[in-house]
């Protein structure tokens, strides 16, 4: 019993960093209709960045977190919306989806080309040393993760529900032409929603760093996890990611534990396979009765 | 027998009524106008005949058989069609390439020589049409190429394409020049003489006044009156639900 | 004959000939594009001709090859399993074309995206049948009786025939009332299931035709490669089949092909440029989708305008554009 709880908090600890991936992607989805299929290597970047500020210039560690968001919001949030965003969506959704397929290639491998195809490792921010509760023994790091993630998910949270930007924001998902006929200038809260994309996805870079290590290809995995939460979570609301990536969590520590590697995959079959023929919005996902 | 019969029909979106037991029937030959102010339900009950909406309650009887909740291209192919009141065109097909989607889809057979041959026919009365209404010289343009006038008689002739019984207009004076609309005018009328059911949707009054002979005035989503033109111009439940109190 | 006639002619034999003097890799690359264009051509139909978004394209593709891979080990005819194979693939593209009819556009590629992630684990996982991660190898090429197909110009002649038969046909289907049923859906879904287009019936053609050409093209992928496993039908894949046919020029006839031999030969073209090759792809398709987000069928069309000769209109609406 006490594994089964130390295991579901190391799945929620890594679930929500999972989860702040996926978050952002939902909420690119939700305000522009951007599939962004680079959002694993929006991770990437910053976790490199992140290499680079903490580890060789060996800046303090809060002065390298705030480069590194700084550096993620500037340029995959700002920068990819004013150069490829702006003019591609006007396009409709496939040639955005196929220049965000071309964007994670070229972080990718201009990663592994120009920096290192070589694994890096990361410094642990919190301490991996064991803290005893009762019989139930976690390590600050998972807890430290929770914490973390739980207060940006939080903060981002009230932003949206509290501020007159996140009320925008909420206007621009339900109703693009409604929200821009109310005096809502779109476009600008389109480059918000992103450079809080690029934001969210340092933060989980920097959280990931110390425990996946820092390689050009760990995109791949950390995008399809993000689609994947996104999917059987649901998109078109920000607790069905938050919910989705928390599950995607929890579900990998767990099969890794108790299930065979036979049977791994197919528990993530059987509960994909459910949700798309129960309920494909997803499960905290709502059901949208007119495109828009 | 009555030819369309809507028998309580209802619509809710949410906890929004749009439309709330409206009843009537259209006669064979007809042609009989909806009028009410905005938001009255009058695009509303025609999206719940035509299948474009699934009614919340009520009845839609077509010929006697109970079209009602059927899918739009199965109502289509009972009978009835309709234009839009926002053009609803196909932008980068060509005028006679929209008026060929039009044209009834029938349970064909895969030998492709009998397509092709029905091809042709279907290609000549796309054209005969066409050329009644005027634009048969467009009709290698894009849809979306056309003026707004032209947008609107290519709607009504995608309309006509299926030989319907029953057409149903949905404003199609809106935004009209007044020759064009005398055009559409003459047009409506000598269809109507040729024995095809109209239901026109319409706002300018003096058009519904002089084209229609009964009159159904809707107004939030409940049918208030019906008459002759003379009798609704004089109705004071009508003048309340345009100019209030 | 009229112009585009000879041309096509000349087309045709220049594709069979002037392949079998080229050298073992580059034949092989041109078999490949050609199994490729197969591919496009499906899926060109289900999302640019219909615009149903399908993101499993590769999962159609795999039923193609598992079927040739799996019969072909008990000694079944090629042909038997190819066949086999696209009616698998059109099974599955119907039982698809089902969440279609439910959901709207985002949601249907989130579930073909899982779909195609689900076949991916049952290969994956049914060792049994599909032989697991380690996949299937030695899939034999074609052979009729004495006659066989083994030499790789042999095979790329074969591939040639079916590709060939695959284009006529989709040719036929997007010039008929069909194709322009599926176009009406693209251009305005409400109107044209307002004017008799029954949207039941033609997504889910859309879907099960599409699907039934991957199949076919993954039938033919498989002896051309001689093993199969997997990971050769992952998302991944069904993304670069989504590049070959945005990049080439979606709901355009010819876009396909010059979707296809695009991804194709673009990154052989580069690869002597050491590790960069990659990244200059990835540039490049960006760059592509920002200056010609229709897709380069728009560069072939300005190439053609000013040497086409107008050609009076065909009754059933001519071409496929």
């Amino acid at each position: 019993m006490a594994d089964f709880v130390q295991l579901s908090v190391a799945g929620v600890s890594i679930g929500a960093i999972y989860a702040m991936a996926a978050i952002g992607f939902v909420l690119l989805w939700q305000t522009s209709n951007t599939i962004n299929f680079a959002q694993g290597e929006f991770v990437v970047l910053p976790a490199f960045a992140m290499v680079l500020f903490f580890v060789i210039f060996r800046l303090p560690f809060a002065a390298a977190m705030l480069a590194t968001v700084l550096v993620s919001t500037l340029l995959l949030g700002w920068g990819v919306k004013q150069l490829l965003v702006t003019r591609l969506l006007r396009m409709g959704v496939l040639p955005l989806v196929i220049a965000t397929i071309g964007l994670s290639l070229l972080i990718r491998y201009s990663l592994q080309q120009f920096w290192t195809p070589l694994a890096l490792p990361f410094p642990a921010i919190f301490s991996r040393d064991p803290i005893r509760l009762g019989t139930i023994v976690v390590s600050l790091e998972e807890i430290g993760n929770i914490v973390f993630a739980a207060v940006v998910i939080g903060a981002l949270q009230l932003f949206i529900t509290r501020t007159k930007l996140g009320w925008a924001m909420q206007a621009v998902a339900q109703n693009r032409t409604l929200a821009s006929v109310l005096g809502i200038n779109v476009s600008r809260l389109v480059t918000i929603t992103f450079m809080l994309n690029a934001a969210l996805t340092a933060v989980a870079a920097i959280l990931i760093a110390p425990v996946y290590l820092v390689k050009y290809d760990i995109g791949i995995g950390l995008g399809l996890k993000a689609f994947y939460a996104a999917i059987i979570g649901g998109f078109n609301q920000i607790r069905g990611a938050l919910l989705g990536g928390l599950l995607v969590g929890v579900v990998e520590t767990l099969s890794a534990a108790y299930i065979s590697s036979h049977f791994r995959d197919a528990f993530a079959l059987v509960i994909l396979i459910a949700v798309l023929l129960l309920k494909p919005e997803g499960i905290w996902g709502v059901k949208e009765e007119w495109a828009s | 027998m009555a030819l369309l019969e809507i028998e309580n029909l209802t619509k809710h979106f949410f906890r929004l009524s749009a439309l709330s037991r409206v009843s009537l029937s259209v006669e064979p030959g007809e042609l009989l106008g909806v009028i009410g102010p905005n938001g009255s339900g009058k695009t509303t009950l025609f999206n719940c005949v035509t299948g474009v909406l699934r009614p919340s309650d009520g009845h839609v009887r077509f010929r006697g058989e109970d079209i009602t909740g059927r899918t739009a291209d199965t109502v289509y192919r009972r009978g009835i069609a309709r234009t839009f009141q926002l053009i609803q065109l196909f932008p980068e097909m060509t005028v006679l390439e929209n008026m060929l989607v039009a044209a009834q889809e029938k349970r064909g057979t895969l030998l492709s020589r009998l397509l092709r041959r029905e091809e042709a026919e279907t290609a000549t009365r796309a054209l005969v049409l066409l050329e009644f209404l005027g634009i048969a010289g467009l009709k290698e343009s894009l849809a979306s190429n056309l003026s707004y006038g032209q947008q609107k008689l290519l709607d009504f002739g995608m309309a006509l394409m299926s030989d319907p019984q029953l057409i149903l207009l949905d404003e199609p004076m809106a935004g009209v020049n007044p020759t064009m609309i005398k055009n559409l005018i003459g047009h409506i009328l000598e269809l109507n003489a040729r024995g095809y059911t109209f239901v026109v949707i319409e706002h300018n009054m003096e058009v519904v006044m002089s084209l229609c002979r009964r009159i159904v005035v809707l107004s939030q989503g409940e049918r208030i009156a019906e008459g002759t033109p003379a009798e609704i111009a004089d109705n004071p439940l009508v003048l309340d639900a345009y100019f209030g109190r | 004959m009229t112009r585009g006639r000879w041309g096509l002619m000349a087309a045709l034999a220049l594709s069979v000939v002037v392949p079998l003097g080229l050298d073992q890799y580059k034949l092989y690359v041109l078999s490949l594009t050609l199994v490729y264009v197969i591919l496009a051509i499906g899926l060109n139909l289900t999302l640019g001709y219909a615009g149903q978004i399908s993101l499993c394209h590769a999962a159609f593709m795999s039923f193609g090859s598992y079927a040739v891979a799996i019969l072909g080990q008990h000694g079944v005819a090629f042909e038997i399993g190819l066949v086999v194979g696209v009616a698998v693939a059109f099974a599955w593209g119907l039982v698809l074309g089902f969440p279609a009819l439910k959901v709207k556009h985002h949601y249907l590629a989130m579930v073909t995206l899982g779909f195609n992630i689900i076949v991916f684990l049952v290969l994956r996982n049914w060792e049994s049948l599909t032989g697991g991660s380690f996949g299937i190898s030695n899939v034999a090429r074609p052979a009729w009786g004495p006659l066989s197909f083994k030499s790789d110009r042999a095979f790329y002649l074969y591939i040639l025939a079916w590709a060939a038969v695959v284009v006529a046909s989709a040719y036929w289907i997007l010039t008929s009332r069909w194709g322009r049923a599926f176009r009406a859906i693209r251009e305005n879904e409400m109107r044209a299931e307002v004017v008799g287009v029954s949207l039941r019936n033609y997504k889910l053609m859309a879907f099960a035709i599409g699907a039934a050409y991957a199949g076919m093209g993954g039938a033919l992928f498989a002896p051309l490669l001689g093993y199969i496993d997997p990971g050769a039908y992952t998302l991944d894949r069904s993304i670069q089949f989504l590049m070959m046919v945005v990049l080439g020029g979606l709901g355009r006839f010819e876009g396909p092909f010059i979707g296809a031999l695009v991804v194709t030969v673009l990154p052989e073209v580069l690869r002597g440029s050491e590790g960069l090759y990659l990244i200059i792809y990835a540039l490049a398709v960006i760059l592509m989708m920002l200056f010609m987000p229709k897709g380069l069928v728009g560069l072939w069309d300005l190439a053609w305008r000013s040497s086409r000769s107008r050609t009076s209109p065909s009754i059933s609406s001519a071409s496929p554009r």
